[in-house]
C-alpha cells in the first residue's frame, strides 16, 4: 500500500463528488425559473440514492467476481469481502474501500447527466425508480464490461480510460431514449424557454472543470506520471474545446456566448475522458477541437429531428462520448501509457476497429436496456407530471417550494 | 392634482430623478417594468436555437403633483430621458381627484 496513492485517490472521490452538485448548478441556471429547484435535486438527490444502490448491490455487480464477462455476481453485496486491503488487479497500491469509494462517485453521476434530457417534466418519484433501475441494469453492465475484472470488453482491449463507455456515452444514449418516451415539453417550439440563470450555469461549468481532473487524472489511482499526462490531456481538451465551440457560434451567429464557452469546455472535458491517460496533450488538444465542433453540430441536430433533448446530453455527452472513445483509437500511444496500447496513428489499426465495437455495443444495449425500464415505470406510475403540474413547475407541484422569493 | 407616469430607459433613472428634484418634485414611485413599443425586442441565441425577446425592460416613474407644474415638469422628463433613439419611451398624464397621507390623514395638496 502506497500512503501517497491512497490520498491521491482519496481526494479524487472527493473532487468527482463535487461535480454532482456543480452539474445540478450546470443544469439549474439553464432551466425556466419555476423548475430551478426541481432540476438541482434531480442531481443533487442522485447522490444519496446511488451511493447506497454502489454499496449494496452496485461495487459488487460492476467489480464483483466475473460472470461469463457480462456482470460482476453479488458476492461482494453490502460490501462483504471489500476491505482495507488492496485489490491486487484494480488499484493494488490503495485500500480496496478506496478504490469502491472512488467509483462511486463515477455510478453517481451518471444517472444524474441524463437528467437533463428530461428537465422540467418528470414527475419525482419515478424519477427516483428510474434512476436506481438504470444505475443496476445499465450502469452496472457497463461498468463490469470495460473496468471489472474479466470484463469482455476490457479483455477485448478497448481503452477506456475514465468513462466514455458507461458514463458519457451511455447517459447520452439513455438521454435520447428518454428524450424520445417523455416527449417534448408543453410549449417547445413556441414559448420562450430561455435559460434563467446563465450565472450559476458558468459557476457549474467551473465546478465540473475542477472535478474533472479527479475524475480523469484520479483514474490512474496513483499518484505519479500517468495522473500528471491525464490532468493535463483533460486541461488542453476542455480550453480547445471552449475556444472551438464559441468560434463556431461567432462564425454562425455572429456572437460568442458565455454558455457556448460553458458548454464547449464541459464538451471537451466529455470527449477527452475516454482517452485521457492514454495520449499527449497536442493529441489532446485535437481531440478538444473535435469535441467543440463536432458536439456543437451534435446539439443542433435536435432542431433538426425534432426531439426535446432539452439540456442538451446526447449532443454533449453522446457525441463526446462517441467522438472520445473512437479518437482513443487514433491518438493513443504507448509512449505516454505503457499500459495502454497504440491507436492508427502510432501504427495500431486494429485499435480503432476495438473502439468502435465498444461504441456500437454501448449504443445498442444502453438503447434498448433503457427504453424498456422507461416503458416499464410509466406503465407502473407515469413519468410524466400532469399538464397542470408543468405549467406550474417542478418547485411547486414535485417539492412544495420555490427557488427565489422576489 | 395630476399623476405624470413615465417609461423611460432604465440607465436614465437617476439623471431625471435628479433633475425633478431640482425642480421641486417631492416623492416618485419607481417599478422595474417590461413592455414594447415600436422599438419592438430583440435576438438572443441559446446553444443556437434563436429566441425573439418582445419585452424590453424599462423604468416606470409615477409622480401626482400639483397642476402649475405639470407642464415644467414634463419639459424635464423630456430634456433628461431623452436619447434621440427609438426606445426613449413615453409620457402619460392623467386627472388625479384627491390623495392623503396616511400618518397625518392630511389630504389635497398638502398630502403631496
Amino acid at each position: 500500500m502506497n500512503t501517497g496513492d491512497t490520498s491521491f485517490v482519496l481526494v479524487s472521490a472527493a473532487l468527482v463528488m463535487l461535480m454532482t452538485p456543480g452539474l445540478a448548478l450546470f443544469y439549474g441556471g439553464m432551466v425556466r425559473g419555476k423548475n430551478v429547484l426541481g432540476t438541482i435535486m434531480q442531481s443533487f438527490i442522485i447522490i444519496a440514492l446511488i451511493s447506497l444502490e454502489w454499496i449494496l448491490w452496485g461495487y459488487s455487480m460492476a467489480f464483483g467476481p466475473d460472470k461469463f464477462g457480462i456482470i460482476g455476481g453479488l458476492e461482494w453485496f453490502g460490501l462483504m469481502g471489500v476491505g482495507l486491503a488492496p485489490h491486487p488487479v484494480y488499484a493494488p497500491t490503495v485500500p480496496h474501500q478506496v478504490f469502491m469509494i472512488y467509483q462511486c462517485m463515477f455510478a453517481v453521476i451518471t444517472p444524474a447527466l441524463i437528467s437533463g434530457a428530461f428537465a422540467e417534466r418528470m414527475r419525482f418519484g419515478p424519477f427516483l425508480l428510474f434512476s436506481l433501475l438504470w444505475a443496476t441494469f445499465v450502469y452496472n453492465p457497463l461498468a463490469h464490461w470495460i473496468w471489472g475484472d474479466g470484463g469482455w470488453l476490457g479483455r477485448l482491449g478497448a481503452l477506456d480510460f475514465a468513462g466514455g463507455v458507461a458514463v458519457h456515452v451511455s447517459s447520452g444514449v439513455a438521454a435520447l431514449a428518454a428524450a424520445v418516451i417523455l416527449g417534448k415539453r408543453k410549449g417547445y417550439g413556441t414559448e420562450e424557454m430561455r435559460p434563467h440563470n446563465l450565472p450559476m450555469t458558468l459557476l457549474g461549468a467551473g465546478i465540473l472543470w475542477f472535478g474533472w481532473f479527479g475524475f480523469n487524472a484520479g483514474s490512474a489511482l496513483s499518484a505519479g506520471r500517468l495522473a500528471g499526462s491525464a490532468f493535463v490531456a483533460t486541461h488542453v481538451a476542455g480550453c480547445t474545446a471552449a475556444l472551438a465551440w464559441i468560434a463556431m457560434e461567432w462564425k454562425l451567429h455572429g456572437k460568442a456566448t458565455t454558455l457556448g464557452a460553458a458548454s464547449g469546455a464541459v464538451a471537451g472535458l466529455a470527449t477527452v475522458t475516454p482517452a485521457a491517460g492514454f495520449v499527449g496533450p497536442l493529441s489532446a488538444a485535437l481531440i478538444g477541437l473535435m469535441a467543440g465542433v463536432g458536439c456543437y453540430l451534435g446539439i443542433l441536430a435536435k432542431n433538426r429531428f425534432r426531439y426535446d433533448d432539452s439540456l442538451d446530453v446526447v449532443g454533449i455527452h453522446g457525441v463526446g462520448g462517441v467522438i472520445g472513445l473512437v479518437a482513443a483509437g487514433f491518438f493513443a500511444s504507448t509512449l505516454v501509457n505503457p499500459g495502454g496500447a497504440d491507436g492508427l496513428l502510432f501504427g495500431n489499426p486494429s485499435q480503432l476497429a476495438i473502439q468502435c465495437v465498444a461504441v456500437l455495443t454501448t449504443i445498442v444495449y444502453t438503447f434498448v436496456i433503457t427504453y424498456i425500464l422507461l416503458k416499464v415505470v410509466d406503465k407502473l406510475f407515469g413519468l410524466r407530471v400532469s399538464e397542470k403540474d408543468e405549467i406550474v413547475g417542478l418547485d411547486l407541484s414535485q417539492h412544495e417550494e420555490t427557488g427565489y422569493e422576489f | 392634482m395630476k399623476k405624470i407616469e413615465a417609461i423611460i430607459k432604465p440607465f436614465k433613472l437617476t439623471e431625471v430623478k435628479e433633475a425633478l428634484n431640482r425642480l421641486g418634485v417631492q416623492g416618485m414611485t419607481v417599478s422595474e417594468v417590461k413592455g414594447f413599443g415600436r422599438q419592438r425586442g430583440h435576438k438572443e441565441v441559446y446553444r443556437g436555437a434563436e429566441y425573439q425577446i418582445d419585452f424590453v425592460p424599462k423604468t416606470r416613474i409615477e409622480i401626482v403633483l400639483e397642476v402649475s407644474l405639470v407642464a415644467d415638469a414634463v419639459k424635464v422628463i423630456r430634456e433628461t430621458a431623452r436619447t434621440g433613439e427609438i426606445g426613449d419611451g413615453k409620457i402619460f398624464i392623467s386627472a388625479i381627484e384627491d390623495a392623503i397621507r396616511i400618518r397625518t390623514g392630511e389630504s389635497g395638496r398638502d398630502a403631496l
